[in-house]
C-alpha cells in the first residue's frame, strides 16, 4: 500500500517550483531596495559636493562664505577625539573582556554582567551624551573638552568592543589553552602568549568598527556642548574642539543653498574615513580568519 | 575558588591521610622501582556525579602505566587529576590524596605551575599553538624564563630529537606547525612536553586521532622515552596497552577494578569484568 499518492505529488510539483522561483526574485528585490538607496545617497552626495573638494577645503577653517569654507578645524578635532578615545576604550574593553572570559568565576552575577554589557550596546547614544554631560562635563568639570568627549565616546563604544573581544577570546580553542597551562604557564602567560595573539584579529576588527561608529556620532557631542564652529584647533586634551559630524550639522542648517554642497563635501570626507576604517577591519578579518 | 576549596579539604584530611599512609606503606608489596605517583583513597565529584571512587594506585618510575576502560569510566578524569588539570572544570571537588614523589599535589605550598612543570601532558588531539615549530617547542622554556637563544636552540633540537621528529622538520623550524600532518603535530606536542624536561609524562589517548603508521611511530617513541621518563597513558585501545605498557589499571564506572602487571591483566585477570573487557565482550 502506498501512503504517498505519486500522482498528487507530480501534480503539485510545478506549483512548488514556481513559488521557489518567484520568492527568489522577491528577495532579490528586497536586497536591491537597500542597495539602490545607498547608491542614490552616495551618487547624489558625491555629485553635489565634488567641486568643493579642493586642497583649500582641507586646509581652511569654516567660514560664512561657502567658497572659502573648509573642514580643517573639524578634521583635526575628530582626529584628536579619536586619538584620545581609542586608547581609553581599548584598554577598558579588552581588560573587561579578558576578566569576564578568563578570570571571572562562572556564577549568576557574572552572567548578569555579561548580559547587561550586551544590553548596554543597545543604549541610544543620546543617553551616553547625558551621562557625559552630568559626569564628565559638570561633575568632573572637564567642560566641553576633548577629554570629556573622549570619555563619553569611550563609554559608548565600550560594550561593542567588549562583546567583540569576548567572542574572539571565546573562539580560541580550549585545547591550546590547556596545552599552555599544562606546561606550567601561568594564566597571564597563557593570555599574553597564546590567547591574545590568536584573538587579536577579532578584537581589532571590533575596535575599528566601534571607532567608526564613534567617529560619525553626533548626538553625544551636541549634548555635552561641543561647539559647531571653531576657528582654532585644540592643543591639549582639556581644550575644546569641533568634530566632523558637528561641522556637517552646522552647515546643513545654514540658509545659503550653496552650503548644501559644502555639507555634501564634508559628508564625503566623513564617509571616506568610515569606508577606509571598515575596509581595514574587513581586510584584517579575512587575512587572519580560519586559523584553527 | 574551587581550588581553594579543594585545598581546604586537603588540609582537613592531612591527619587522616598520614594515618592511612602509614598503614598502607607496611602492606604494600615491595616494588622494583620507586613510585612517582601514589593515589590514596582519591575521590572526585563533578557536581553530584561521583566520578572517581576510592582510587588507590601507584605508578612506578621509568615504567609505562596504562589506564584502560570503557568510555565514561573516569580514566581521563583520573589522568587529568595527576597534574590538576581537572580543576579547570569549575564544579570539581576532590577528597583523598595524590602524592607525587612524597609530596601531596594538593598541598597549599605546592603550586600547580610547579607541578605541571614536572608533570608534562600530551593531549588526545594534537594541539600545537598557531606558531612556528620552533616557537611551539621553545614555548615551555620561554615560559620558564629562558631567554638565551643558544640555550633555546639546544632545547628545541634535543626535544625534537627526543620526539623522533628532528629529521623531518629540521629544515623548516620556522614554518607554522599547522602545516604538519596529524602524526607529526602530535610528535611536536610530545617534543613540546619534553622541552620542559619533565619527570613524568601524562598521555591522554595520544594516538586516538592518528592513523596506524603515526600510532606505531609514537608507540616506538614511548619505548624510548621510558628510559628517561615515567609515563602514564590513558588508552581506548587495549592492544596498545598490551603492546607498550608495563602495568595496566582497568577502570570501570569510576573505580579501579584491577591493577597489575600488564601481562597478568591480559592473560589471567582475577576479576571477571576485567576478563570480559580485555577479551572484548563489552566496552
Amino acid at each position: 500500500m502506498e501512503l504517498i499518492n505519486k500522482q498528487e505529488v507530480s501534480k503539485k510539483l510545478s506549483g512548488r517550483l514556481l513559488l521557489n522561483k518567484v520568492l527568489k526574485y522577491i528577495f532579490l528585490l528586497f536586497t536591491l531596495v537597500g542597495l539602490v538607496v545607498l547608491a542614490t545617497l552616495l551618487i547624489d552626495t558625491v555629485l553635489d559636493g565634488w567641486r568643493y573638494l579642493t586642497p583649500d577645503f582641507f586646509t581652511s577653517y569654516s567660514s560664512s562664505r561657502p567658497e572659502s569654507a573648509g573642514i580643517y578645524g573639524a578634521l583635526i578635532g575628530t582626529l584628536w577625539l579619536m586619538a584620545v578615545t581609542a586608547p581609553i576604550a581599548i584598554i577598558l574593553s579588552v581588560g573587561t573582556a579578558l576578566y569576564l572570559e578568563e578570570y571571572a568565576p562562572k556564577n549568576r552575577l557574572v552572567n548578569f554582567i555579561k548580559v547587561n554589557i550586551s544590553n548596554l550596546a543597545g543604549v541610544p547614544s543620546v543617553v551616553f551624551g547625558l551621562l557625559g554631560l552630568t559626569l564628565f562635563v559638570r561633575l568632573m568639570e572637564l567642560d566641553s573638552s576633548v577629554l570629556a568627549a573622549a570619555l563619553t565616546m569611550s563609554l559608548m563604544i565600550l560594550p561593542v568592543i567588549v562583546v567583540a573581544s569576548q567572542e574572539s577570546i571565546r573562539s580560541v580553542p580550549s585545547t591550546i589553552r590547556e596545552a599552555s597551562i599544562g606546561m606550567g604557564a601561568t594564566k597571564w602567560q597563557t593570555i599574553t602568549r597564546v590567547i591574545l595573539p590568536a584573538a587579536v584579529p577579532g578584537i581589532i576588527t571590533g575596535i575599528i568598527l566601534a571607532l567608526s561608529r564613534a567617529i560619525g556620532e553626533t548626538a553625544p557631542l551636541i549634548i555635552i556642548g561641543i561647539p559647531t564652529i571653531l576657528l582654532f584647533t585644540p592643543t591639549g586634551v582639556l581644550d575644546t574642539f569641533s568634530a566632523l559630524p558637528m561641522q556637517i550639522y552646522s552647515w546643513v542648517k545654514l540658509p545659503n543653498p550653496e552650503f548644501q554642497s559644502v555639507t555634501a563635501a564634508g559628508i564625503i570626507v566623513l564617509l571616506f574615513i568610515l569606508f577606509l576604517m571598515n575596509s581595514v577591519a574587513i581586510y584584517i578579518r579575512n587575512k587572519y580568519s580560519k586559523r584553527f | 575558588m574551587t581550588s581553594s576549596k579543594v585545598k581546604e579539604e586537603k588540609n582537613m584530611n592531612t591527619v587522616y591521610d598520614t594515618a592511612v599512609q602509614d598503614r598502607t606503606e607496611e602492606n604494600r608489596t615491595i616494588e622494583q622501582t620507586q613510585a612517582v605517583f601514589q593515589a590514596k583513597d582519591f575521590n572526585l565529584w563533578y557536581g553530584n556525579n561521583h566520578a572517581l571512587q576510592n582510587i588507590n594506585l601507584d605508578f612506578n618510575e621509568n615504567e609505562i602505566s596504562a589506564i584502560i576502560g570503557p568510555s565514561g569510566c573516569g580514566k581521563s578524569t583520573f589522568i587529568k587529576s595527576l597534574n590538576r588539570m581537572v580543576e579547570l572544570v569549575p564544579i570539581v571537588r576532590t577528597e583523598g590524596d595524590i602524592v607525587y614523589r612524597d609530596q601531596s599535589i594538593f598541598d597549599k605550598s605546592y603550586t600547580v605551575e610547579d607541578l605541571r612543570t614536572k608533570v608534562g601532558m600530551v593531549f588526545q588531539k594534537p594541539n600545537p599553538f598557531p606558531k612556528s615549530i620552533y616557537d611551539n617547542v621553545a614555548y615551555g622554556a620561554r615560559v620558564h624564563g629562558v631567554r638565551n637563544k643558544k640555550v633555546l636552540d639546544q632545547v628545541v633540537e634535543k626535544s625534537l630529537k627526543g620526539a623522533a621528529i628532528w629529521d623531518e622538520v629540521k629544515d623548516r623550524l620556522n614554518d607554522n606547525a599547522y602545516g604538519l600532518s596529524g602524526g607529526q603535530q602530535q610528535r611536536i606536542c610530545i617534543a613540546r612536553a619534553l622541552a620542559i624536561e619533565p619527570d613524568v609524562i601524562l598521555m591522554d589517548e595520544p594516538t586516538s586521532a592518528l592513523d596506524p603508521i603515526s600510532t606505531t611511530k609514537i608507540e616506538d617513541l614511548m619505548h624510548e622515552l621510558k628510559k628517561d621518563y615515567s609515563i602514564v597513558i590513558v588508552t581506548h585501545n587495549m592492544q596498545q596497552a598490551a603492546r607498550i605498557s608495563d602495568r595496566t589499571a582497568f577502570f570501570y564506572q569510576g573505580y579501579v577494578v584491577e591493577y597489575d602487571k600488564t601481562n597478568v591483566i591480559f592473560d589471567k585477570p582475577k576479576d571477571q569484568r576485567t576478563e570480559d573487557y580485555v577479551s572484548g565482550r563489552f566496552g
